[in-house]
C-alpha cells in the first residue's frame, strides 16, 4: 500500500504541466515545441500515477478506496473528499489514457497558439480526474461545471467556421441542465444537511422530493449523455471541435450523463428511477433508431461518427435503468468501449482530415490501395462499433441488451435493431472512404499511417481487443460496487413498498 | 493437440497478415498452407479419438464474460458432432488454400488473401467447438465478417463492394433473431452453457415467457429466434438474396465459405441445439416449411441463371434447404451427413468451376462458354462426378445422403414431413435439370467464346487440380463410406449424446419401412432431370428459346430470382434512406432545433442588441449566466432557510 494521496496527485499533476508551460519564454517555435512536450511528458506521468490507483484498488471492496479528507468550510458541512470506487475507477483511467493521445494526435495539426491549446488539455484533465473522484457535491460541481470552459476555448478557438453557432447551441443546453442540477444539488444540500457524496448516497429521501430531483439532474446528465431529443448539440460540435477535441468530447464528456445517473440518480432516488425507467427506455430506443437512420443519410464523416454516438449510447441509457447486473455492467463496459472506439474513430476522421482538410465523404474512396495501414486500424474500430464479438463494443451491447431483456422485451427487441443498422451505416461509410477505386488524384497522393500516428492507434486496437477478449480485467473491479447499488435500489424499493402497505 | 488444431490457422493468419510484406507471395502460401494441412491432420486424429475412441472433452482456455449469473467462458467443445465438422472444415480448407495458391497466383494481394481464408477458418472453428451460446455467436460473426472481408475481396470493384456489405447487414438480421434467441435462453435458464440449458431443457418445456405482451411457449419462441439467425447465415427464404451476390468474391470463397462451411452453419446450429429443438414441435414445423420452401424455390431459379457460379450458388441454397428440412422432422443425424457430402461435391462444383473460369480468362457467363469438354477434360471430368453427386445418383455421396432425408421426412408421417419430401422430390428433378444444363452449356455444343479466349483455354496446373481430385474422392465414396456410421446401424454409438433425439421422433429408424416407390422417386426424378436437360440442351436446342419466348413471365420471374431484390429494395432500403433523411433535416432540423435552440435564439434576438455591450463572446455570457444563476438560488434557499 502507498500512502501518497494519488487522487488528488493524479488531477492536480497536470496542473504542475500547466504551470510549467506558462513560464515558457521566448521564439514562438521553440515555446511551442517545449510546450508539446512538457504536456506530453506531463500526462504520461499523470496516466502512470492513475495506473497506480488501478494497481492499489481492492477490487473485492465495494466501498469508496484511497479516500482522502480534509476540512474545507466545517461549518457548511463541505469538505475536500476525494475517493474512488469500481463505479469510478475506470472513468479516471480513460482520461488520463485518452489526454496523452490527444496531444499526441494534435502534434502536428494544431499550429497556432500551441501553448494555450495544451494548457487548455491539461486543465482540461483535471477537470475530468476530478469530476470521477470528487466525493463532495461542491467540489464535484466545480469539476463537473469546470470542465466545459477548457473545451469551450477548444472549439471556440481552434475550432471550424461555424463554432460559435455550435458554442451557443451547446451552451443553451448544458445551462438549462446546469441550472437545475445546481438546483437539485442545493435542495439535496438543504436536505441532507451535508454537501458529503457518500452521506448523500445512503440517505433516503423522501418518495415525494425525489421525483423533481431525479427529474433536475435528468436534464443536466440527459444533454451530457446525450439522449434523445436532447442530442442536437453534439453533432455540430464534434464538426467544429478540432480532432482532438472531439476525442475529449466523445471519450470523455459524454460519459458524464451516464456515470451521473449511475452514482446519483439511481441510488439517491431509487424510486423515481423506477418510476422513470419506462421513460428513459421510450428515449433510448427512439435514439438508437432515429439516429442510426439519420446515421445513414450523413455526408460528413464526423456527423455520421457524432450520431453513431447518440445510438451507442442508447445502449448505456438502457442497460443504466435496467438496474440488473447484467445491464449496469453492460452499461459501463459500453462507456468505456465507446470512450475508446468513438475517440478512435474521430482520430480516423483526424487522420484523413489532416491530409485533405475535407469531411465530405464523397470527397474521399479508395484509401485501402494508398493508405493500408490506415485501412486495418479503421476496420478494427469500426469492427468494434458495429459490436462484433472479440471486440469491446460486443460486450457492452450485449449485456446491457441481455439485461434489458429480463426487465421487457420490447426493449430489447428495439434496441437489438441497432446493431443492424449500426452495421449499415457503418460499413458503408468504410466503403464510401477505404474501398473502391480512387477517383480524385489529391486522394491518391495521400501517405499511409505516419510512426506518430501508429503511436496513436497501436494502444487503442489493443484496448479495444483487450476489452472483448478478457473484459473480466475491466468487469472485476466494477462489479462490487454495482452489486452494491443494486441492493441499494432494491433495498429502497422494498421499503417504499412496505410504507405503502402500512398505509 | 486440440487447441492446436484450431489455433493453427489464426497464427497463420496474422502471420501472413501482418508480415506478408516481409515474407512474400511464396512465404504467406506456405506458411497459411503448412498450417491448414497440420491443422487437418490434427482435425482427422482428433476426430478419430473422439468419435471411435470415445473421449470426448471439453478444454476451458480463459473466463470471457461474467456479469451477474452471467458466467462465460472461452472454451473448446470436442464432441462427434463438433469433431466431425472439424475434421470436415480443416479439410476442405485445407484443399481450398492449396487450390488459391494457384488460382490466386496473379493476383496482386495474395498474402491478405492467404490470410483472410485462414482467419475463416479460425473463426468456424471456434464456431462448431463452442459449448456455449455466445461463444457460437462469436463464432457466427466472425465467419460473417472473414465473409464480408473476402466477397469484397477485389475492394475495387463496386459490385464486390455492394454484395459484401450486402452478406453482412442481411446477416445481421439473423443474428438480431439469434441474439434475441440467446436473451431468451438466458431469461428461461439462467445459463448461456449447452450442458446447462440441456439438461434444464425437458422441464422448461411448456414454460411460457412474456415476449413482445404476449405470453408465448417459452421453448418455441426461443427455437424460432434462434432458427432466424440459422436462416440468415445458411441463406434460406427470405434472408438467402446475400448469397447469390457473393459470388462476387473469388471462387475459392465461393467453394469453402459459401458453399462447404460458413453456410452449413446454421444446419450445424440445429443439430448442436437438438436438446433444445426437440421440445419444440412447433419449432421444428417451422424448419421444415422453411427448409422446404427453400429447397424448392432456390431450384428453379437455379434453372434460368447465366452466370455459372450463380446456378451453383442457387443450388447450394436448395440443398441448405433438404438439410433444414432433415433437422426439422428430427432426422439431425442425416442432415449433418448430407453437410458433409454436399461439402464435399459442392466445393468440388465451385473449384471445378473455378478451374472453367480460370481456362477461359475469367469468363463467368455459361452463354459465351461451350465445347470446352475436349480442351480441359480433367476439369470436365471432376465436374461430371460433382454433378451426379449432386443429382443424388447411385453410387455418388449424393445419393446417400440425400434419399435418406426424403424417406426420413416422408417416414415423418407429419403433414409437413410430407410437405418436405414432395418438394424435396420435385426440387430433386430441378436439381438434376440445372446441373446437366450447366455441363451441357459450358461443355458441349460449339464455341461460343471468342477467338482469343478460346486460343488460351488451358487445363489449371496440378496445384488446382490435386485438391479437386481429393474433393471428387470424396463426393464419390464419403456416402458409402459414412452411411453406416453417421445415419446407419452404427450412429448411435457414433453420434453418443451429442444429438439428441426424442423418442417418437426418431425418423431416421422410421425411414427403412417407407413404400418402395417413396425411396425410389428421387432417383428416378434426377434421372428426368437429366434426361430434360440432355433433350433441351443437346438434342433439340431451340427447346429453351422456345419456352422462355411463350412462358416469358414465369422465365423473367425466374430470371429476376423472383424480383425479391427489388422487393427488399422498395419496402426496406429505400424507406430506410428517405427515413434518415427525413429525420435528420425535419426532425433534428426543424423541430428540435426550431423549438430549441434556433427558436430560443429568435426569441433571445430581440433582448440581445439591448444587452449587446455584453456581448464580448458566448464563454463571458455562459460565466455570467452561471454566476447570476447561482446568486440568485442560493439567496432564494438562504432566505426561504431562514424565513
Amino acid at each position: 500500500m502507498t500512502h501518497l494521496p494519488l487522487l488528488s496527485l493524479t488531477t492536480f499533476l497536470p496542473l504542475a504541466g500547466v504551470a510549467a508551460i506558462l513560464l515558457l519564454r521566448g521564439e514562438e517555435p521553440a515555446v511551442a515545441r517545449n510546450a508539446r512536450w512538457i504536456a506530453l511528458w506531463t500526462s504520461l506521468v499523470v496516466f502512470v500515477v492513475s495506473l497506480l490507483i488501478w494497481a492499489n484498488f481492492d477490487p473485492t471492496r465495494s466501498d469508496f478506496q484511497l479516500v482522502e479528507q480534509a476540512d474545507w468550510l466545517p461549518d457548511f458541512n463541505i469538505g475536500y473528499h476525494m475517493g474512488v470506487d469500481g463505479i469510478s475507477l475506470f472513468f479516471i483511467l480513460l482520461s488520463t489514457f485518452l489526454t496523452p493521445i490527444c496531444i499526441i494526435a494534435s502534434w502536428t495539426s494544431i499550429q497556432r497558439r500551441v501553448k494555450e491549446y495544451m494548457i487548455a488539455f491539461l486543465v482540461l484533465e483535471t477537470m475530468m480526474v476530478g469530476i470521477f473522484c470528487a466525493l463532495d457535491f461542491v467540489l464535484f460541481y466545480v469539476f463537473f461545471e469546470g470542465v466545459l470552459l477548457p473545451m469551450f476555448l477548444i472549439i471556440g478557438v481552434w475550432g471550424g467556421p461555424r463554432r460559435v453557432y455550435s458554442a451557443f447551441k451547446f451552451f443553451l443546453y448544458t445551462l438549462l441542465g446546469s441550472v437545475l442540477s445546481l438546483l437539485a444539488i442545493l435542495a439535496i444540500y438543504f436536505v441532507t444537511g451535508t454537501a458529503d457524496i457518500p452521506q448523500a448516497l445512503s440517505f433516503n429521501f423522501p418518495p415525494s422530493l425525489q421525483p423533481w430531483l431525479w427529474l433536475a439532474f435528468f436534464a443536466s446528465f440527459a444533454v451530457k449523455v446525450p439522449m434523445w431529443p436532447f442530442h442536437t448539440w453534439l453533432p455540430d460540435a464534434h464538426v467544429e471541435a478540432p480532432t482532438a477535441g472531439s476525442v475529449i468530447l466523445a471519450g470523455v464528456l459524454l460519459k458524464l450523463g451516464g456515470y451521473g445517473f449511475i452514482r446519483f440518480s439511481l441510488p439517491m432516488f431509487p424510486e423515481a428511477s423506477a418510476y422513470f425507467a419506462p421513460f428513459v427506455f421510450a428515449l433510448s430506443v427512439i435514439a438508437i433508431i432515429y439516429t442510426s437512420l439519420v446515421a445513414l443519410a450523413q455526408q460528413d464523416m464526423k456527423k455520421l461518427i457524432a450520431y453513431s454516438s447518440v445510438a451507442h449510447m442508447g445502449f448505456v441509457t438502457i442497460g443504466i435503468f435496467t438496474v440488473t447486473p447484467e445491464g449496469l455492467d453492460g452499461a459501463m463496459i459500453q462507456m468505456l468501449s465507446h470512450g475508446v472506439v468513438s475517440a478512435a474513430l474521430f482520430l480516423c476522421v483526424g487522420v484523413v482530415y489532416d491530409r485533405l482538410h475535407t469531411r465530405e465523404i464523397a470527397r474521399y474512396g479508395g484509401l485501402a490501395e494508398n493508405m493500408p495501414k490506415y485501412a486495418c486500424a479503421f476496420m478494427v474500430f469500426m469492427l468494434a462499433s458495429v459490436g462484433l464479438p472479440g471486440t469491446s463494443g460486443f460486450v457492452g451491447e450485449f449485456l446491457s441488451m441481455i439485461g434489458a431483456y429480463q426487465v421487457n422485451t420490447w426493449v430489447a427487441f428495439l434496441g437489438t435493431t441497432g446493431v443492424i443498422l449500426g452495421a449499415a451505416y457503418m460499413l458503408w461509410l468504410y466503403r464510401r472512404i477505404v474501398f473502391e477505386k480512387i477517383v480524385h488524384a489529391d486522394v491518391r497522393a495521400m501517405v499511409d499511417l505516419s510512426p506518430r500516428e501508429i503511436l496513436v492507434f497501436a494502444p487503442m486496437i489493443a484496448v479495444v481487443i483487450w476489452m472483448g477478449v478478457y473484459p473480466s480485467s475491466f468487469l472485476k473491479p466494477i462489479q462490487p460496487s454495482i452489486t452494491n447499488l443494486i441492493e441499494r435500489v432494491q433495498v429502497s424499493e422494498r421499503a417504499a413498498a412496505s410504507t405503502l402497505a402500512q398505509r | 493437440m486440440h487447441v492446436a488444431a484450431v489455433f493453427l490457422p489464426l497464427i497463420a493468419a496474422f502471420v501472413a497478415g501482418f508480415f506478408g510484406r516481409w515474407i512474400g507471395d511464396r512465404g504467406a502460401q506456405l506458411i497459411t498452407c503448412l498450417a491448414l494441412v497440420v491443422s487437418a491432420v490434427l482435425g482427422a486424429i482428433v476426430f478419430w479419438s473422439v468419435a471411435f475412441g470415445g473421449h470426448p472433452r471439453t478444454i476451458d482456455l480463459l473466463t470471457w464474460i461474467s456479469a451477474g449469473d452471467l458466467h462465460i467462458q472461452w472454451a473448446l467443445r470436442f464432441d462427434t458432432l463438433s469433431a466431425v465438422m472439424v475434421a470436415m472444415v480443416t479439410l476442405v480448407s485445407a484443399m481450398v488454400h492449396i487450390y488459391s495458391v494457384g488460382y490466386m497466383a496473379h493476383d496482386k494481394s495474395v498474402p491478405r488473401f492467404m490470410s483472410y481464408l485462414s482467419l475463416f477458418t479460425f473463426f468456424m472453428l471456434m464456431l462448431v467447438t463452442s459449448d456455449n451460446f455466445v461463444q457460437l455467436f462469436f463464432g457466427w460473426e466472425g465467419v460473417g465478417l472473414a465473409s464480408y472481408l473476402l466477397i469484397g475481396f477485389w475492394y475495387d470493384r463496386p459490385t464486390a463492394n455492394a454484395a459484401a456489405i450486402k452478406a453482412f447487414v442481411v446477416n445481421r438480421i439473423g443474428d438480431f433473431g439469434f441474439a434475441l434467441g440467446i436473451f431468451s435462453v438466458y431469461l428461461i435458464f439462467g445459463s448461456l452453457q449447452f450442458d446447462t440449458v440441456f439438461a434444464a431443457a425437458p422441464d422448461a418445456a411448456h414454460n411460457t415467457i412474456n415476449f413482445l405482451g404476449h405470453s408465448v411457449d417459452a421453448i418455441t419462441v426461443t427455437c424460432i429466434l434462434l432458427f432466424i439467425g440459422a436462416m440468415g447465415k445458411s441463406a434460406q427464404l427470405g434472408l438467402h438474396t446475400w448469397l447469390p451476390d457473393a459470388m462476387e468474391g473469388p471462387t475459392p470463397v465461393s467453394a469453402l465459405i459459401h458453399a462447404a462451411t460458413m453456410v452449413t452453419a446454421g444446419v450445424f446450429m440445429l443439430a448442436r441445439l437438438s436438446p433444445l429443438f426437440e421440445y419444440s414441435p412447433t419449432a421444428l414445423g417451422v424448419v421444415v416449411v422453411v427448409g422446404g420452401s427453400t429447397a424448392m424455390f432456390a431450384a428453379t431459379i437455379g434453372m434460368a441463371q447465366n452466370d455459372i457460379k450463380r446456378v451453383i450458388a442457387y443450388s447450394t441454397c436448395s440443398q441448405l434447404g433438404y438439410m433444414f428440412f432433415a433437422a426439422g422432422v428430427s432426422a439431425y443425424d442425416a442432415a449433418i451427413f448430407h453437410l458433409l457430402t454436399h461439402a464435399f461435391f459442392k466445393a468440388l462444383l465451385f473449384l471445378g468451376a473455378g478451374s472453367v473460369i480460370h481456362a477461359v480468362s475469367g469468363e463467368q457467363d455459361m452463354r459465351k462458354m461451350g465445347g470446352l469438354r475436349a480442351l480441359i477434360p480433367m476439369t470436365y471430368l471432376l465436374m461430371w462426378i460433382g454433378s451426379l453427386a449432386l443429382a443424388g445418383i447411385w453410387p455418388f455421396a449424393g445419393y446417400y445422403s440425400k434419399d435418406l432425408i426424403l424417406e426420413a421426412s416422408w417416414a415423418a408421417g407429419t403433414t409437413v414431413g410430407h410437405y418436405g419430401y414432395w418438394l424435396g422430390t420435385f426440387a430433386a428433378f430441378l436439381t438434376a435439370f440445372y446441373s446437366w444444363r450447366l455441363i451441357f452449356m459450358t461443355f458441349h455444343g460449339k464455341a461460343r467464346a471468342s477467338k482469343e479466349v478460346m486460343a488460351h483455354v488451358h487445363e489449371s496446373p496440378p496445384v488446382m487440380i490435386l485438391p479437386l481430385v481429393v474433393l471428387a474422392a470424396g463426393a464419390t465414396f464419403a456416402g458409402m463410406i459414412g452411411y453406416h456410421w453417421l445415419v446407419g446401424a452404427g450412429r448411435e454409438a457414433f453420434w453418443g449424446d451429442s444429438i439428441l433425439v426424442l423418442p417418437g421422433h426418431d425418423s431416421i429408424a422410421a425411414a427403412e419401412s417407407v413404400p418402395f416407390w417413396v425411396s425410389k422417386l428421387p432417383l428416378a426424378m434426377g434421372l428426368l432431370g437429366i434426361a430434360v436437360a440432355w433433350l433441351a440442351y443437346i438434342v433439340e436446342t431451340g427447346l429453351p428459346a422456345w419456352f422462355a419466348y411463350y412462358f416469358r413471365p414465369i422465365y423473367l420471374f425466374l430470371l429476376n430470382k423472383w424480383y425479391f431484390d427489388e422487393l427488399y429494395d422498395w419496402v426496406i432500403v429505400r424507406p430506410a434512406m428517405w427515413m434518415g433523411a427525413v429525420l435528420w433535416k425535419e426532425g433534428d432540423g426543424a423541430v428540435i432545433d426550431g423549438f430549441g435552440p434556433d427558436g430560443f435564439a429568435k426569441m433571445t434576438r430581440g433582448m440581445a442588441a439591448v444587452l449587446s455591450r455584453f456581448q464580448t463572446g458566448y464563454l463571458y455570457h455562459y460565466v455570467f449566466a452561471m454566476f447570476v444563476g447561482a446568486v440568485v438560488l442560493v439567496s432564494w434557499y438562504v432566505l426561504r432557510q431562514i424565513g
